[in-house]
């Protein structure tokens, strides 16, 4: 079996440590990984990990309020930095605490290390105190997981975590390691680089020039061409190949919302995001385009609605590093496994050595403006601050140029709707997993990577309450990461779904008192107080209802320097649109 | 349909129930599954059979080319592969129908290695058409008990 080196090789050669502790060398593998953040919670099995973390001054340490709060402020950190996030926890309820976020990470492929101790190992299969067979149990939700039962392989089981996080298509990684492995004393091996006998596990998936010069001819003729761009470009970093090689053929760009930010928002090219919420003009583009050049996507049905009638006419070309996800979902003409970056770089080269020359698509371009003037995202004035106009507020108030969190439902779309993303890595969401409470812990965790960008949660009041007490760690780690809830009392997802489809029969949808619902109507009856909430965890908050304060109040929020909470009182009768119900096509899609 | 994959892998902790979870996490269907080291002790050779039609295939072997501790994956065509299986069966046979039993086995190439008053345990080693034929014939007699590894295969 052939063997292969293809990690960062910081270490030209095996490095061979002092004695000590297998929780030491722990803290020594994350600092030759870089790690310089780590969302730990502890407990017994994990305390040597503790330990051995306050020995050392090179990482910092943040204690979250909770495990999955933690778990979620890593992957706001990776998803912010493209960096791995690491998070820790004890055994059994302090792991099985990581699952959400374990899970969320492998459905958005976001390189996330999760560690958990684990009982001693003589006592595992017991049901010890505190044990769960984390290993087993997150089995179908991570890239790879690692049970440590001897000590002398930490190092390289660490190295090996790391690569696979961050390479390839990036993933979770669980590493379980029992407290007796922390606590034996050994003499580490820290070897240079990883070694697979899967070939795979390495390989680097390039396209072929030949796969590529095949493109060009369709390229050439394709009168009605999209190209479909999902979080495969961030991932890569393939967010300048992808802009150059628009530009060069002229081709219009419609991306997932994980893919949101890989392309200029405001670019002309731009078509935004199309799928069950999007453009009206993305979706319609894609329905009736005759070439879809999918990179970086996996054709999610959220995506594709009814995949039979998905982009029925095109010839697609699906370009993924995920081989698997070739033929998935849907049956495709080309399919090239590659890195996106490769490829559409590989592509951009072969466009200038072949003197490519853009097709005729002015109908076709013509047609998309049409489309993109007459329904644009919209929403209807009131009286009250709509939640839609509260996003584009925030947009222009920051100029486009904070970081974006969200939780899940209605206020994640209008985030992504009314917010404007010309950057990767600005809008950070669930989506895949659709995990309410996201928002606040993975606003925490972007800004303390980037603690000088503004980082907003915008959120609901359902998913906001979800991990409320990580607002403790904010103000405590002084983590200036803000939240502006559009509070509607309700659950204004599932209730839009009660609307549409369930004749607005309300099914433990409204969070406050059913009796005496608080709206900006009837201020009175709003529940909770998130104000009061916010102060009692030393958290600056304020609640706006008036429409005439919304841009003052948002402005107080920007400027103010620490946590904070903006309390946005909006009506709970706004739906999101456009909306593909579940499982139709584009031709079912509601406008109003 | 139904696929022969061979898959080889790392003799690793817990290999095997990651690749049994890929089969039903991702909804394949496997008729029989087979796991045993290989002569080379830090590997372990998989030989699944798997119902499903040829993108279902390709889907299969993709996801399990993705598992970490997964070495090599191959699925045989007809007649890439010698296959065979083994099987087990305890069928009811007493003084008077023991020699029809006996009659049976010998017809395919079948031994008995085991007999009681009332039963026989039957040994047979085949192909899947080959097992399914003695079996058939033994099932009036009334099969007890029945063990089988499941197909079994390496490229000829």
């Amino acid at each position: 079996m052939k063997k292969t080196q293809t990690s960062p090789a910081t270490f030209p050669k095996a490095e061979i440590g002092r004695e000590m502790k297998g929780a030491d060398a722990v803290v020594e593998c994350l600092i030759r990984e870089s790690v310089d953040v780590v969302f730990a919670y502890p407990g017994g099995a994990s305390q040597e990990l503790h330990q051995a973390l306050a020995r050392t001054d090179k990482i910092r340490v943040i204690l979250p309020r909770h495990e999955q709060g933690g778990s979620f402020a890593a992957e706001g950190y990776a998803r912010a930095t493209g960096k791995v996030g690491v998070c820790m926890a004890t055994s059994g309820p302090g792991a099985t605490n990581l699952v959400s976020a374990i899970a969320d990470a492998f459905m958005d492929s976001i390189p996330l290390v999760a560690i958990t101790g684990q009982v001693f190992s003589k006592y595992i299969g017991k049901m010890a105190f505190q044990e769960t067979d984390f290993y087993g149990m997150t089995l179908p939700i991570v890239k790879h997981s690692y049970l440590v039962m001897d000590v002398k392989e930490l190092p390289r089981i660490f190295k090996e975590a790391f690569h696979l996080a961050r390479s390839g298509r990036p993933g979770p990684v669980v590493i379980d390691i029992p407290k007796d492995v922390q606590q034996a004393k050994f003499q580490p091996v820290f070897p240079p680089a990883v070694e697979f006998r899967s070939t795979y596990a390495t390989a680097q998936q390039h396209a072929s020039d030949e796969q590529l010069k095949h493109l060009l001819p369709l390229l050439g003729a394709a009168r009605k061409p999209v190209i479909y761009a999902g979080g495969g470009i961030i991932s890569a970093g393939a967010h300048a190949e992808l802009k150059a090689f628009a530009e060069k053929t002229n081709l219009p760009v419609a991306t997932t919302l994980m893919g949101i930010g890989g392309f200029p928002e405001t670019h002309p090219l731009s078509l935004q995001w199309f799928g069950m919420h999007g453009a009206a003009y993305g979706n319609w583009a894609v329905e009736q385009c005759d070439l879809l050049l999918v990179v970086g996507a996996r054709f999610d049905d959220r995506i594709t609605g009814d995949t039979k009638h998905f982009a029925a006419q095109a010839q697609i070309v699906h370009i993924d590093i995920d081989a698997s996800e070739h033929h998935k979902n849907k049956r495709v003409h080309h399919a090239i496994v590659s890195d996106v970056k490769f490829a559409l770089g590989r592509l951009n080269e072969l466009l200038k050595a072949h003197k490519f020359t853009p097709p005729d698509t002015k109908e076709w371009q013509a047609q998309l403006a049409t489309w993109k003037k007459e329904h644009p995202f919209s929403y209807e004035k009131s009286k009250h601050i709509r939640p839609q106009e509260a996003v584009q507020a925030l947009y222009e108030l920051t100029q486009g140029d904070a970081i974006i969190a969200t939780g899940v439902g209605q206020h994640q779309m209008w985030a992504a709707q009314f917010y404007r993303f010309n950057e990767p890595r600005r809008y950070i969401s669930s989506l895949g997993l659709g995990a309410m409470g996201f928002g606040y812990p993975a606003a925490m965790g972007a800004k303390v990577a980037c603690p000088d960008k503004q980082v907003i949660d915008i959120d609901g009041d359902g998913s906001f309450m979800m991990n409320i007490q990580e607002l403790a760690t904010c103000k405590i780690e002084k983590i200036a990461a803000k939240a502006m809830i559009l509070n509607n009392q309700h659950l204004g997802m599932v209730v839009q779904w009660e609307d549409r489809f369930y004749g607005s029969v309300r099914g433990n949808t409204i969070l406050g008192d059913e009796n005496n619902v608080g709206s900006p109507d009837n201020p009175d009856a709003l529940y909770p107080d998130f104000v009061k909430i916010a102060e009692g965890f030393g958290v600056k908050g304020r609640r706006v209802i008036k429409k005439s304060e919304l841009r003052e109040a948002i402005q107080e929020m920007l400027d103010h320097d620490g946590p904070y909470v903006l309390d946005v009182i909006v009506p709970y009768t706004e739906h999101v649109l456009p909306m593909i119900p579940a499982g139709r096509t584009v031709k079912d899609m509601l406008l109003k | 349909m139904r696929h022969t994959i061979s898959v080889l892998v790392e003799n690793k902790f817990g290999v095997l129930a990651r690749v049994s979870g890929m089969f039903s996490g991702r909804g394949f269907n496997i008729d029989s599954l087979n796991v045993a080291p290989t002569h080379d002790a830090s590997l372990s050779r998989i030989t699944a059979v798997m119902r499903g039609d040829e993108a279902q295939l390709d889907l299969c072997i993709k996801q399990l080319r993705k598992l970490v501790n997964v070495v090599e994956v191959e699925d045989f065509k007809e007649g890439q592969a010698y296959t065979h299986e083994l099987v087990l069966v305890k069928v009811r046979a007493d003084s008077k129908t023991r020699a029809e039993v006996a009659l049976i086995a010998n017809a395919y190439d079948a031994k008995i290695v085991s007999l009681a008053a009332d039963h026989a345990i039957v040994e047979m080693l085949g192909s899947d058409a080959n097992i399914s034929a003695l079996l058939g014939l033994l099932e009036p007699f009334g099969i007890l008990e029945l063990a089988r590894t499941g197909r079994l295969a390496l490229k000829r």
